[in-house]
């Protein structure tokens, strides 16, 4: 008789690392973050049609209780700074979604003097979509993309085990 | 009232103060740099005018001509007419008057226009940038603005990935 014959029949086994991931994935709060534009689409991937609270996002008006960061819009100068303040004050675990051709890399604005050509050159990007702006579709599937993301992640396997040991050697 | 007829009254009454009527789709009467605040009272004043509302104040810069030019737009609810104002500044020492007693509105106004083109209007309350971060260096609607290659550690150029 093996061990999970044992158990009640309600009991699901799982390692534990997929279940921290698919626990965190399932609470995914972005944190609302529309600068432009893209804003009006991202309220319509929160809204009723396309319902992203399906997957567990919610938005949050503040960092301090965000996961996810979705940058909507064009990012000037100005802002780039306070964006740089506001990914750092999001607790770890913390994700970013650019969304839209501005926040990818300028788009139509790249060449004007007040607007940062990506969002990347201030804070790292987990997921891109493309699009001007990208139908609710598209940041649906970019909010999925990241799930599958987040699933591979180990945490609980300790980093930089090779370099102790190397350094050991 | 049409243009003509204000270019008219406002030659009578300012002499020299007033410079000849520009023709266009709007068209415009130059005043000089010094007099615009006393102009824009009285047109705001006089019944026959009673321009209550400045829609807009912009710049433009012409370097050919060694100018900055400030628009107004200004429009008269109670009469439903509108005028054009145009003042050139030189460019190296751009200072005019402002005219914010007149239009409160004109202290937002003048701040952009001082944010995009150097203007320094005398007299105004809170001359800082609008649009602009405080630290940055220039005035980006100049046509020999260049460019920097960053701002804060963030370059400003988009490297091409092919």
């Amino acid at each position: 008789m093996s061990l999970l014959n044992t158990m009640p029949e309600f009991t699901v086994t799982t390692k534990i690392d997929e279940m921290l991931n698919w626990t965190r994935k399932s609470s995914l709060w972005y944190m609302l973050f529309g600068l432009a534009c893209c804003a009006i689409e991202m309220m319509q991937t929160g809204g009723p049609r396309s319902d992203l609270d399906r997957f567990g996002a919610v938005p949050r008006a503040t960092p301090r209780q965000s996961d996810l960061m979705i940058v909507a819009g064009t990012l000037t100068l100005k802002m780039a700074l306070r964006t740089k303040v506001l990914y750092d004050q999001m607790p770890d675990p913390k994700y970013v979604i650019s969304m839209g051709s501005c926040s990818n890399c300028g788009g139509l604005f790249q060449l004007a003097y007040s607007v940062c050509d990506g969002v990347d050159k201030v804070i790292p990007v987990d997921v891109y979509v493309p699009g001007c702006p990208p139908r609710p579709e598209s940041l649906t599937e970019g909010l999925l993309k990241l799930q599958e993301k987040m699933m591979q992640e180990k945490w609980l396997v300790r980093r930089g085990e090779d370099e102790v040991a190397a350094a050991g050697a | 009232m049409d243009a003509a007829a204000f270019h008219q009254a406002l030659q009578s009454r300012f002499g020299d103060a007033i410079g000849p009527l520009e023709s266009g789709f709007d068209p415009a009467i130059r005043v000089a740099p010094g007099r615009i605040a006393e102009v824009c009272e009285h047109l705001k004043k006089d019944a026959a005018s009673a321009f209550d509302c400045c829609s807009n104040i912009s710049g433009v810069d012409y370097p050919k001509r060694s100018e900055i030019e400030v628009v107004y737009h200004l429009f008269s609810y109670p009469k439903r007419h509108a005028l054009v104002l145009k003042v050139g500044v030189p460019r190296d020492n751009p200072a005019m008057p402002s005219v914010y007693r007149v239009w409160a509105t004109a202290i937002w106004q003048e701040r952009e226009v001082f944010d995009l083109l150097g203007v320094v209007f005398a007299g105004h309350p809170d001359l800082r940038r609008i649009l602009l971060p405080e630290d940055w260096v220039g005035h980006p609607l100049r046509k020999d603005f260049v460019e920097p290659t960053e701002y804060h550690g963030i370059s400003t150029k988009r490297e091409s990935m092919l």
